[in-house]
């Protein structure tokens, strides 16, 4: 019966490419989490900010124009930190560099270490912020009791005044939030330790 | 002319006089089947039964919605087995019950009925292919989906929470997935679409393979009936969608259980990474849901104007247009996750664009009927139905898919009008339209025409009174997913719960309808619609023999005109 099993080779086949698009499918599912993230890099997407360094931030220009920038600041729940800005809001010239001063007091009688992340409203302006220091690119590590005075240093890209989608934007809001990546020595990446 | 080929089949097959025709035992038959026929069979009551559950979750919330404040969900939750519910865990049992109502009718009751079911059942017998090309594989899939919903069925009895069972809604978006509902019931409803989405992978490989492999001689692709190319691009689309949404929920699993931040911030991970990837696959999981009934109603309407389709060529195409473009729209389930204006244009206008390959069908299936000669035989009766229900729900579709309007509309009432006139009134009624059309050729016995007709009259007044309302709920803002409501949605939720009476009293007039079928229905002939009937499954006896086409049918080229 060589025309069954010519049948049956030509039904594996296509099988297996099916098999193969799935396979390839579920693969495309998790190469797009780094894949999202790049974008959201990229693109300042979902209010991610950009990070550039201090020669660069050199050869920007102030442009005269002034911005409001607002300063949030919130601790994750399981958090035991009181996280602060040291001013609510500022007004800067857009293109100048300026410092806002974060400040944190661990309450809890361990020693936590956090990392902050950070998200910018409204999110069409998140790719003009430019960040050149911040707290946020490093974990803090706070004492039992300690306080710190944290700093941020930025600018806003002058280009935003030349962006349609921003063209009503007079206000934009820089958001942290600390999250406990360990307490005591010990990492605690696990969800069931820190309470969540 | 490829364009009229699905006319007409004459077809040379061995329908009759099967002495051979042997049968296994009641075991064999039944559990460890490899009969394309014996499983869609099972798929149909499978599908039956979780409907009856899903329906009376639906019940369940209507009776709660009939009035505001919270009347019935302290004494739901004790059936769960809570004991003396608080506050909290009685809210939960509402999002208990619209995740399960959402789940099951998705995964465990519209996909086993219209492509378990009738997929099975027909696709072969159209082609003129003896079996799916892979039997036994056929049996895990069915046997899979099963599975799955047991899974389903013991979250709701695990805590969840805030309560007993998962309630995440059917989207099942982080954090309320993952911080948000410690406890197995999550877990539970995870792996129950693990199952059961592995058992649609299978049967998407096992159709694919089947209609690219299986035809008989002359049956081209450009012959083969509409219903067969519905399947055939339904099942691309659940190759492709399918595993996607398995990624996302298996990141949510990982994130639940094993310390990842796929979803989860503190990590460096986005919620809304995850409402990507499970938009990706449940746009496209709604033409998985629509696809073939679209299939169902082309055979319908071709058969009771005895006219072929009109545009055959079109209407497949059309298919393969929605499949296409079904794949870069999803963003417009999440206009308020803060796109920008340029992606909430772009979104927009591609989701506008699938009404065109859509208007093509409706537009078909009515040239078609111009001109025919039709007889309101039941299934046309519904089919009728079909059409009329889903452009009004593919009406509000193109309203939604404004990014603007949306932004007013998003969650509300309105939302659930228009996916339940797509979905409940859409594929359901095209459900019902098949059921009707080959109820007769799967069992044997004539169903009663009467009874069809007044259950088809039954329920189109009972679901219009519960769905036509909730638009204007929606547009007077009504949230949805809230078991309570402000006083001034009192009149129309009122109605709607009148409606949810009403269309359930036309399912006893259908299961009445069955019973008759089989206790004193006539015996079915070969081909009891007569002369409009042209594709394969009507050259067999009725029910067909269990082993069919052993000497393949050959498709002779017709020429018309």
């Amino acid at each position: 019966m060589t025309a069954v099993t010519h049948q049956q080779r030509s039904n594996r086949k296509t099988a297996f490419i099916a098999l193969a698009i799935a396979l390839g499918m579920l693969g495309l599912g998790y190469a797009s989490v780094p894949l999202y993230r790049i974008f959201c890099q990229v693109t300042g997407y979902g209010g991610t900010t950009k990070r550039v360094d201090a020669t660069q931030a050199a050869t920007v220009k102030d442009s005269g124009r002034t911005i409001t920038v607002r300063f949030d600041a919130n601790v994750a729940r399981d958090m035991p930190w009181d996280f602060k800005p040291l001013q609510v809001t500022d007004t800067v010239s857009i293109g100048a560099r300026d410092m806002a001063l974060f400040w944190a007091k661990n309450d809890s009688d361990q020693t936590v270490t956090g990392t902050a992340s950070f998200n910018v409203e409204p999110e069409q302006a998140a790719k003009y912020f430019n960040k050149i220091q911040c707290f946020c690119f490093t974990e803090q590590t706070l004492k039992p009791g300690e306080e710190v005075r944290m700093p941020v240093l930025y600018y806003i890209d002058p280009a935003i005044l030349d962006d349609p989608d921003n063209k009503d934007v007079e206000l934009i809001t820089l958001s942290y939030t600390f999250h406990v990546t360990s307490i005591g020595d010990a990492k605690t990446l696990d969800r069931e330790q820190t309470g969540g | 002319m490829a364009t009229t080929a699905p006319e007409h089949f004459p077809a040379h097959s061995d329908d009759h006089a099967h002495d051979h025709d042997h049968k296994p035992g009641f075991f064999a038959r039944w559990f460890m089947s490899t009969n394309h026929k014996d499983i869609g069979t099972m798929y149909l009551i499978f599908a039956i039964i979780a409907g009856i559950i899903g329906g009376a979750f639906s019940g369940m919330m209507r009776v709660e919605l009939a009035q505001p404040g919270i009347q019935y969900l302290d004494t739901f939750a004790k059936w769960f087995g809570a004991v003396n519910p608080d506050f909290n865990s009685t809210l939960h049992v509402w999002n208990v019950l619209i995740t399960a109502h959402g789940l099951i009718m998705v995964f465990f009751m519209v996909m086993p009925a219209i492509i378990g079911g009738f997929g099975n059942w027909f696709v072969p017998i159209m082609i003129g292919a003896p079996d799916m090309a892979f039997p036994r594989m056929n049996n895990i899939s069915f046997w899979l989906t099963v599975a799955g919903f047991c899974s389903l069925l013991c979250s709701a009895f695990v805590p969840g929470g805030t309560g007993l069972g998962a309630g995440t809604g059917w989207t099942v978006y982080a954090p309320l997935s993952t911080t948000g509902s410690p406890g197995p019931a999550v877990d539970f409803g995870i792996f129950a679409l693990h199952l059961s989405g592995a058992g649609s992978i299978m049967g998407a490989i096992n159709f694919i393979t089947t209609i690219f492999n299986m035809r008989a001689p002359g049956m081209t692709m450009h012959k083969m009936p509409l219903f067969v190319w519905s399947v055939l691009v339904t099942a691309f689309l659940l190759l492709l969608a399918l595993p996607v949404l398995a990624a996302a929920i298996t990141m949510l699993l990982t994130d639940r259980n094993f310390g990842t931040t796929f979803f989860d911030p503190s990590g460096g991970g986005d919620p809304v990474l995850y409402q990507h990837l499970f938009w990706f696959f449940g746009h496209p999981e709604v033409y998985i849901m629509i696809l073939p009934g679209f299939g169902i109603i082309s055979q319908i309407v071709s058969t009771f104007s005895k006219k072929p389709v009109f545009g055959y060529l079109g209407m497949a195409y059309a298919m393969v247009a929605i499949g296409v473009v079904g794949f870069i729209v999803w963003a417009h389930h999440m206009y308020t996750t803060g796109l920008s204006v340029n992606t909430k244009m772009y979104f927009t206008a591609a989701t506008m664009v699938i009404a065109v390959p859509t208007g093509i069908k409706i537009f078909s299936w009515i040239a078609t009927m111009w001109g025919g000669s039709i007889t309101f035989k039941s299934p046309m009766v519904w089919a009728i139905g079909f059409i009329f229900l889903f452009t009004v729900g593919g009406v509000t579709g193109v309203v939604l898919a404004n990014g603007g309007i949306d932004d007013n509309l998003h969650d509300t009432y309105y939302v659930v009008a228009h996916f339940h006139y797509v979905l409940s009134l859409g594929a359901v009624t095209a459900l019902f339209a098949g059921f009707y059309y080959w109820f007769p050729k799967m069992s044997g016995r004539m169903h009663s025409e009467f009874l069809a007709h007044v259950h088809f009259w039954v329920f189109f007044v009972g679901v219009n009174l519960i769905f036509f309302p909730m638009h204007f709920l929606g547009l007077q803002g009504m949230p949805r997913r809230y078991p309570d409501y402000a006083e001034a949605y009192a009149h129309w939720n009122q109605i709607a719960t009148d409606g949810y009476m009403i269309m359930a009293a036309s399912l006893v007039i259908w299961f009445a309808n069955i019973a008759y079928a089989f206790v004193a229905g006539k015996k079915a002939e070969d081909n009891y619609w007569g002369e409009g009937a042209t594709t394969l499954e009507w050259t067999l006896s009725s029910p067909p023999p269990f082993h069919q086409f052993e000497t393949l049918p050959v498709i002779e080229e017709v020429h018309h005109h």
